[in-house]
């Protein structure tokens, strides 16, 4: 009897056993084969083939990761405040973050976009979105560092951005969130959507030289979500891409009320036409008002200016601008393959991949090959301009990447998997799973005319039990897979920043060598430099002291400070006046109520510091900088408002009255 | 005797390996070279013996090592200089033989040959790896050096500018 009851429990427990195996998609021993560590090995002291730089999502910042080590090289500040460099804290940098709704300590960042001439990446720089409060970010690739931040007008939850015509000519601003227009009343009932709302397009112009961004001008388009575009190039070059849903044009419950047509849109753009209007004196003037922030790297500071105007079309009125392409179930993903002849499509609710031809695009314009209209837009029919579609890839297409074989690669977010096909003969060649739920991927230069076709990273959402669990909060996931052979391989797993959404990568070589080592203290025309130690000083403006200080291994100059009162407004600024490579310095004083400084070789950085009580206050350099750096530091002496101690400072004078020294100390002589 | 054999096999790929080339860092991928660090390298010195036999102390190693010196004061290169030395080095050298961070520089060119000095501040972290005075400095200093980037003219200008604070007229 007893026996027999245990061997229930073994058979039960076997089943157990079978079902738990047979529900995982793939165990890891047999997804991972024995040279992945070889694969991805790069040697101490070694470099990476590629720099990869992936979007951050909720952390507002952009990292930057060596392929294939998936090594952690940076993390770029861009639309939120970073206390460990200072950025949004700084005086010098608080202007960054200025809007036309004040100073914004954050946001979402989706999207990534390397700079290309003629359809090839250049690396010289990387735009970057801002999803919640809406602008585009330029940063600047030989300083790593963000140099231009542009707000926009008319827009709300600006997704389908930043991506970039084949010559940087325009990076585009489709805006997810369609609202009634800032120049118009906004005081509505929401359920007049489809009155009041619309969906704004803008094409930022980018200046060939400087790469100065300016809204070269705005599309008013029907009230849609814009979720993701891509330019044309090639054969399409002139044209946009953009994916739209919500064409039910639902204002609540989108969950269900967005998703019932069995088609929406991709919206194509003619914007050499467009640019053409514009350049005709076409559109109207639209008072709006929006905030440009530009960096200048000689002064080492930021400007805001506040822009009052700009020039809006209204696609209906201009025939041959825009047209709407049907397409399957709320496509998310919007991407042209590298010779710009397909567009494919990424349903996500769809259980194929539409692709359409652009040739076939062009001649059902020609031919007037239309469905009908929507608002006003002429639609074409869907098997006028559709290629062909991948039958059942998996479930939940979402992105897609291009390689140099004339394939295409798909994440599948629902079911799990990366799905390779062909882009001419549309048949699934390869598919392999992915841990867990993928969102975008990356093939360097994989939306480019020159994709590689050696790496793939896949950016997952769901990372579960992936790595040592650290609670209910999780770091995201990357995954490495190489590409070269047939066959997809897994090769590395890698937590990252934040939330990636959309990557890039380029060969090191097209940025290495360019990169910055530090700033020429020659060039620094910041107004509150000091170069050279004798030009450091503190000076009184009513209740504002400005202290001009140097940092250089290993002492600041003043590093005795006095006649600091109660009320007073103190403002550090440091300049860092070595001039070699890695050799920053930080500035921290005690209470201030902001964050610190870290200066790089030749740069000015001003730390504002406003003392809420008589006492002494340590300051110090933050940053290791020499064997002497723990001696790097110094004191300012805070005395009540209106205190009649006289303001000074000095550095190595300050010294105990004679009597009081100690013998065989030693004494540094008066400069 | 096999094993013999591949243990020297082994032996002479380790050592093709470890060639100790000096080339910047950068052109192969190779980040390996020295870069300017506050750890005093104890290793420096037995490094100079193996790869650079023919160091020559008085010249220092760089790419001076022929600097003509006028029998009397250049006053536009010392005044070119004066303003090198404000800007880029005053903050740690004096100009008396007090020490602050570096050596005082009263004295130093008869101290250093011309070539040592203009080497030592174009070519700083080379030096400090190899000259048996940086190092002795060092060991005072606990300093390394950091390269200001002088040009060939700074460095001149500022040559001349320490000749000056020497007394040359």
């Amino acid at each position: 009897m007893k026996s027999k009851k245990s061997y229930a429990i073994f058979l039960a427990g076997l089943a157990l056993l079978v079902c738990i195996n047979s529900c995982k998609p793939k165990n890891v021993g047999s997804a991972v084969s024995g040279d992945a560590a070889a694969k991805t090995y790069v040697a101490p002291g070694k470099y990476d083939e590629y720099y990869n730089f992936v979007s951050g999502g909720f952390s507002g910042q952009m990292s930057v990761y060596g392929l294939p080590s998936g090594r952690l090289l940076k993390v770029v500040p861009i639309f939120s405040v970073n206390p460990e460099n200072g950025w949004g804290y700084s005086e010098e940098t608080k202007a960054m973050l200025n809007t036309s709704h004040g100073f914004i300590p954050w946001d979402d960042q989706h999207h990534l976009d390397l700079s290309q001439t003629n359809g090839e990446i250049d690396g010289r720089w990387i735009f970057a979105n801002a999803n919640n409060t809406p602008r585009v970010a330029r940063v600047d690739l030989t300083t790593f560092h963000t140099s231009e931040i542009l707000e926009l007008p008319n827009s709300a939850g600006n997704h389908s951005s930043p991506f970039i015509t084949e010559n940087t000519e325009y990076v585009v601003a489709g805006t997810r969130f369609s609202v009634p227009p800032d120049d118009s009343n906004g005081d509505v009932p929401i359920n007049t959507y489809k009155q009041n709302f619309k969906g704004t397009i803008s094409f930022i112009s980018v200046d060939k030289t400087s790469g100065n961004m300016d809204i070269a001008f705005q599309l008013q388009c029907p009230a849609v979500n814009f979720d993701l575009s891509h330019a044309g190039k090639g054969v399409s070059s002139g044209w946009f891409f953009f994916s739209c849903y919500n064409t039910e044009q639902a204002n609540t419950l989108l969950e269900v009320n967005a998703s019932k047509r069995d088609k929406d849109f991709i919206m194509a753009v003619n914007w050499k036409k467009a640019a053409e209007l514009i350049a005709a004196g076409k559109g109207r003037k639209q008072a709006v008002k929006y905030a440009s922030n530009r960096y200048n790297e000689k002064t080492h500071t930021a400007t805001s200016t506040i822009k009052t105007e700009v020039t809006v079309m209204d696609v209906k009125d201009f025939p041959g601008l825009v047209y709407f392409i049907p397409c399957p179930k709320s496509p998310h993903g919007c991407d042209v393959n590298p010779t710009g002849e397909y567009i494919v499509g990424s349903g996500k609710l769809a259980a194929l991949i539409p692709v359409f031809s652009f040739d076939k695009i062009t001649k059902a314009i020609a031919d007037k090959a239309f469905a009908g209209e929507y608002e006003g837009i002429p639609v074409i029919k869907y098997e006028a301009a559709l290629y062909g579609e991948v039958k059942k890839p998996g479930l939940g297409p979402l992105h897609t990447e291009f390689d140099d074989k004339g394939n295409a690669y798909t994440t599948m977010f629902v079911s799990s998997e990366v799905v390779k096909w062909n882009v001419k003969d549309l048949k699934v060649l390869d598919r392999v799973p992915t841990y867990y739920s993928p969102g975008h991927l990356m093939i360097p230069g994989g939306d480019s005319r020159k994709p590689t076709g050696k790496y793939l990273v896949a950016y997952n959402k769901i990372t579960k039990d992936r790595f040592l669990p650290t609670g209910p909060e999780l770091a995201q996931s990357a995954q490495l897979f190489d590409i070269s052979g047939d066959k997809m391989q897994l090769v590395l797993d890698y937590p990252t920043i934040g939330e990636p959404h959309y990557a890039q990568a380029v060969a090191a070589s097209v940025i290495r060598d360019k990169s910055v080592k530090f700033f020429k203290i020659e060039d620094n025309n910041n107004a509150y430099s000091s170069k050279g130690e004798g030009t450091a000083k503190v000076v009184r403006e009513g209740n504002k002291v400005h202290v001009y200080m140097t940092a250089i291994r290993s002492h600041l100059t003043p590093d005795n400070i006095e006649g600091i009162r109660v009320g007073d407004e103190v403002y550090f600024h440091l300049t860092n006046i070595e001039q070699d490579w890695d050799v920053p310095h930080g500035f921290a004083v005690k209470g201030a109520a902001n964050a610190e400084l870290l200066i790089m070789p030749g740069e000015t950085s001003t730390l504002k510091w406003i003392p809420d009580r008589v006492g002494m206050f340590p300051f110090y350099c933050t940053d290791f900088c020499s064997a002497l750096h723990q001696e790097m530091s110094g004191y300012a002496r805070v005395s009540p408002a209106g205190s009649n101690v006289a303001l000074s400072f000095s550095t190595g004078t300050n010294q105990p009255k004679s009597d009081s020294i100690p013998a065989g100390q030693p004494v540094a002589a008066a400069k | 005797m096999k094993k013999l054999i591949a243990f020297s096999m082994v032996l002479a790929i380790l050592a093709s390996c470890s060639d100790n080339k000096s080339s910047d860092y950068n052109t192969d991928g190779n980040a390996n070279k020295a870069v300017s660090t506050d750890s005093p390298d104890v290793k420096k010195e037995d490094k100079t013996a193996e790869t650079n036999p023919a160091y020559d102390p008085h010249r220092g190693e760089g790419k001076f090592t022929k600097v003509e010196l006028g029998a009397t004061l250049d006053a536009a290169k010392a005044e070119g200089g004066k303003k090198v030395y404000d800007v880029k080095c005053g903050a740690c050298h004096k100009l008396t033989e007090e020490k602050l961070v570096g050596p005082g520089w009263s004295g130093v060119t008869s101290r250093h040959s011309p070539e040592w000095i203009m080497n030592f501040i174009t070519n700083t972290d080379e030096m400090i790896n190899k000259d048996p005075k940086a190092q002795a400095q060092l060991e005072i200093c606990l300093v390394r050096m950091p390269n200001q980037n002088l040009s060939d003219d700074d460095a001149r200008n500022l040559l001349e500018f320490m000749r000056k604070n020497d007394g040359v007229k």
